[in-house]
């Protein structure tokens, strides 16, 4: 197959497996065998294109689609780049163990409308891997509106008054982040530049300089509400009402990665970090990130929901990543291409523990897993490989990306950020490792939970466990990840 | 017969309505009214298609030479509004058929029909014709029949909405021939390319003012403009389920059309927006027009009215467009017509679709119909979205050429308005959303699915907002080139 039929392919396996599972699928609720086997055949498919591509972006190719014009110079189009690869190679791959976890968790969940579930969650990815090989600002948008549309049935899933009004949050401030800033910031491009794709170097180099360049990189980062970047982050632990595997893929992987994906990529394609740095545009962004780091850090340790928790932790983590790029160096931009994998791995593995506690022993607060080890080894075990990997402790996969981005700050001379990550990597052990420690070792006499194994079902402790070597794994072998990070830039 | 098209373009329908008193019997009436409807739709794609290759047509009715005859003339602005009214009447005439709702009162079918017919041959008349008293009588022929239409709503309200809209509109209409008066007494002519040509020979004068103020005051009222809005909400809320589609897309389309040949044609850009600075009424009303629709949108508990005042606050983009006096805030204005005429459309063929079900338009009682005429919902979802601007839809592309029109002009905090009314139009159309998909409905109602005659026509408008939202060179192409020749000398 040629590189471009692989883009095609890879794009459109999720939309058409939205589409077969919706056929395929029951109405009623309940478990369904046939359309679970369609999910996961679309699932191998989608990774299976993917993983096809990155030969010949690794051998330095960047191949091409070009579909039809919208508005004259305007045309949806992608073309494969290394950071998008590298999206795509993580929002399609951890589908597969996400979907294999949905099995074992809605059902034991006895959760309702669960073809709507998978038929949504399917068009996500398909958005999501829209995003990721994006060639110019439009298709980015176009996509990136459709992902917010998409998992806007899956935030809402319970129905209830809580979800709904989760869900008019969720909706609330990422259409109005995007639609009032977002958009203006591209058409402002559009309108300078008169071009909206992605150029190595940059497109706004030349057109704008001065206090303009501060205002368009304001609105394409506040702009960007899924990077959750204070004070647009309140959708996000409001979304935390939706069914656990909607926050482990989507809230910790695909949404919020699309959204500090976005930014990296226009602060990289767009802007240009030798133009950023040359004008010093960007430092207001590291500080901003700083405080966003270091605040939703704090708040998470006040929060005894666990899913809440993790929440505040994303949105401390995603600022890792918007401080990467905001650095603007070579080395930081590698360290926040590397985060998005590394935290990918971990939170996703974090949020599987929380649903298998949720399924298992129906616990939600963090006060009330006391002891909760005995009874879930497995689970707690990945919890505490996962946190190891969050905090940034060698030998897990997140010590690599915190490498990189100390590195990045130092090359950028910033030594307040190397302070801000060194703290922030304080606070992460004080709000994760805490409930580790409580769930092993809390004294035996005061434990309310009963002795003897139960865990959540076999799909999602295998799921968890998959993704929690995944973490070890991604300390040993890197390779391929940096190599790929490495070449970011080069269109 | 080729050359006899413009004629019977308007000949067709006005005689099949005389025909149709003839006829009498229910559904043979609304067969012939459809076939008729079909007749004109294929008539105005020929004359497109003539248009397109060949040039401006002028038809000289009778064979009387202008100026002392009629002259029809139809350029590529008149083709493309011709196509818009022919094809919404198209599209809803067959709306339902086979079901006699509870909206056309019984044994009065086929007078519903004649006036339906005449409505549709005024406004090809005006759109049609090259001569301004011709615009007048055509005017009056739309005029009275919308009256009769709407009157024949089922509440009793109907007969006073349709009163007031009958004054209003008969101050509007009596307007409009003052100004054709005054200009008549200036310029000794009523073909309007003669007046284009004396016109500017009397620039100084003051009848040429006056008869400027009458004509857009006139216009105004039926175009609806704010604040001479005021007839629209009832008339739309109370009219007939068909009626409301019919009227909300197509009669303040044509009436824009008036709007824009007056201006642009008649009196020239230069002399409207350079001398008399018109655009500084127009954009402060356009943007008020946007707001306060919107706004008092959110607070409607009847879907139709709340879709009435909606098209106030699209009125407004339509005329911001135009108040730009440039060629992409122009087409911007154009392209809204047509992209407008389809999501409205298709908007309140949900509403009626509903009415058939339910027998009600209170968005209350509408509570959970999302799960039991899911179609239906869907229709409504993708409509609202286009009426937000959500890329993919036609309302972003009308958005993005007057955002850049805005930006192109450095009037940046327009530019912003548009943004920010965009997002009320999320918080009304969501609201409605959540009742139709979160609220329980009513458990003993039995609600079925609108019958396929109803679907169909609802999907084709809607799949139209979807296709032309990504396939624009048909309808972005021509507006820009009728904003291209319209502007002629200003840039």
């Amino acid at each position: 197959m040629t590189p471009d039929q692989l883009i095609a392919l890879s794009i459109l396996s999720p939309a058409i497996g939205a589409l077969a599972i919706a056929v395929i699928g029951r109405n009623d609720d309940g478990g369904h065998t046939p359309r679970d086997i369609m999910t996961i055949v679309a699932t191998l498919f989608t990774f299976g294109f993917v993983v096809q591509l990155v030969g010949p972006v690794m051998a330095g190719d960047r191949p091409e689609l070009s579909l039809f014009e919208i508005l004259p110079g305007l045309a949806i189009a992608f073309k494969v780049e290394p950071l998008g690869m590298l999206f795509a190679l993580v929002a399609s791959g951890l589908w597969i163990p996400t979907s294999i976890y949905s099995f074992g968790y809605m059902r034991g969940h006895h959760e309702h409308h669960q073809t709507r579930f998978f038929v949504c969650f399917a068009i996500a990815i398909f958005a999501a891997l829209g995003i990721a090989f994006a060639r110019n600002l439009l298709t980015l948008f176009l996509f990136y509106e459709l992902l917010t549309f998409s998992t806007y049935p899956l935030v809402t899933h319970a129905g209830s008054e809580k979800a709904v009004k989760a869900g008019r949050s969720y909706l609330g401030i990422l259409v109005f982040t995007s639609v009032s800033f977002l958009l203006l910031a591209i058409v402002w491009t559009w309108q300078t530049t008169g071009t909206l794709e992605f150029r190595p170097g940059g497109i706004v180099d030349g057109h704008l300089e001065g206090t303009p360049v501060f205002l368009l990189l304001a609105l394409f980062v506040f702009g960007t509400g899924k990077a959750a970047l204070m004070p647009f982050h309140r959708w996000l632990p409001a979304a935390m009402v939706a069914p656990t595997p909607v926050s482990a893929l989507l809230h910790a992987v695909a949404v919020v990665k699309a959204g500090v994906f976005t930014i990296l990529k226009v602060i990289v394609y767009v802007f240009g970090i030798d133009f950023l740095t040359d004008g010093n545009y960007a430092l207001w962004l590291c500080y901003a990130a700083g405080f966003t780091l270091i605040s939703a850090s704090l708040v998470a340790l006040t929060k005894d929901n666990l899913k809440a928790r993790l929440a505040y932790s994303t949105i401390s983590q995603l600022s890792y990543i918007v401080l990467g790029a905001a650095l603007a160096t070579k080395t930081s931009v590698l360290g926040g291409g590397m985060h998005i994998v590394m935290h990918a791995m971990g939170k996703i593995t974090l949020f599987f523990c929380a649903g298998a506690i949720m399924v298992a022993s129906h616990k939600t607060e963090i006060s009330d897993m006391k002891g909760i080890g005995r009874q879930m080894p497995f689970t707690m075990f990945a919890f505490f490989i996962a946190s190891l990997s969050i905090i940034g402790l060698p030998p897990l996969g997140g010590a690599w990306s915190k490498w990189y981005l100390v590195l990045g700050a130092l090359e950028a001379g910033q030594l307040v950020m190397v302070g801000v990550l060194v703290v922030s990597s304080l606070l992460n052990i004080a709000y994760l490792l805490p409930i580790v420690v409580n769930a092993f070792f809390y004294p035996a006499a005061e434990v309310q939970i009963g002795d003897g194994i139960k865990e959540a079902p076999i799909a999602c402790v295998a799921s968890l466990l998959v993704t929690a070597s995944g973490c070890l794994i991604l300390f040993l072998y890197p390779g391929f990840f940096l190599d790929l990070a490495q070449m970011i830039g080069e269109f | 017969m080729i050359e006899q098209l413009p004629a019977l373009q308007v000949v067709l329908p006005l005689f099949s309505a005389l025909l149709c008193l003839l006829i009498r019997n229910k559904t043979a009436s609304r067969l012939f009214a459809v076939a008729v409807s079909w007749g004109c739709l294929a008539i105005a794609l020929i004359l497109l298609q003539t248009v397109q290759e060949s040039g401006i047509i002028s038809y000289h009715l009778g064979g009387w030479f202008p100026p002392l005859g009629i002259e029809y003339r139809i350029d590529l602005l008149n083709a493309y509004v011709l196509i818009i009214v022919a094809m919404i009447s198209a599209v809803v005439l067959p709306f339902g058929f086979g079901h006699w709702g509870l909206s056309i009162p019984e044994g009065r079918e086929y007078l519903f029909y004649c006036a339906f017919l005449l409505c549709i041959s005024g406004l090809l008349g005006i759109t049609i014709t090259g001569d301004v008293f011709n615009v007048f009588v055509f005017l009056e022929i739309t005029s009275l029949s919308s009256y009769a239409l709407i009157a024949m709503g089922r509440s009793r309200r109907a007969l006073r909405a349709a009163f007031t809209y009958l004054v209003m509109g008969t101050v509007g209409g009596t307007f409009i021939l003052i100004g054709i008066g005054m200009m008549y007494l200036e310029t000794g002519t009523l073909n309007m390319v003669d007046i284009a040509n004396r016109l500017p020979l009397a620039y100084g004068s003051r009848t040429v003012l006056v008869a400027f103020a009458f004509l857009t005051v006139g216009v105004g009222i039926k175009l609806a403009v704010f604040p001479l809005h005021h007839w629209l909400p009832n008339a739309y809320c109370y009219a007939p389920a068909a009626v409301s589609a019919f009227l909300a897309a197509t009669a303040t389309k044509v009436s824009y059309y008036v709007l824009v040949r007056v201006i642009f044609t008649l009196f020239g850009a230069a002399y409207i927006f350079e001398t008399l600075r018109f655009h500084v009424l127009l954009i402060p009303l356009s943007l008020l027009a946007m707001f306060v629709g919107s706004a008092v949108a959110i607070y409607q508990t009847n879907i139709k009215r709340l879709l009435a005042y909606s098209s106030i606050a699209q009125i407004g983009y339509m005329t911001l467009g135009l108040s730009f006096a440039s060629i992409n805030g122009l087409t911007g204005g154009l392209v809204h017509l047509f992209n407008h005429a389809l999501m409205k459309g298709g908007l309140f063929l949900v509403a009626a679709s509903v009415m058939h079900s339910i027998a009600s338009n209170e968005i209350d009682d509408m509570r959970g119909l999302g799960r039991k005429m899911p179609f239906t919902m869907a229709a409504f979802v993708l409509g609202g979205l286009s009426l937000i601007g959500v890329p993919g839809t036609v309302g972003f592309i009308s958005k993005w050429y007057l955002i850049v029109a805005a930006l192109e002009k450095g009037w940046y905090p327009i530019a912003v308005l548009i943004l920010l009314s965009s997002f009320l139009a999320v918080i009304y159309v969501w609201r409605a959303v959540e009742i139709f998909f979160f609220r329980e409905p009513d458990a003993e109602t039995v609600i079925k699915e609108a019958p396929l005659s109803m679907l169909i026509p609802t999907w084709i408008l809607i799949g139209g907002t979807l296709f032309f939202g990504l396939q624009t060179g048909w309808t972005a192409g021509v507006a820009s080139s009728v904003a291209d020749s319209l502007l002629g000398g200003l840039p």
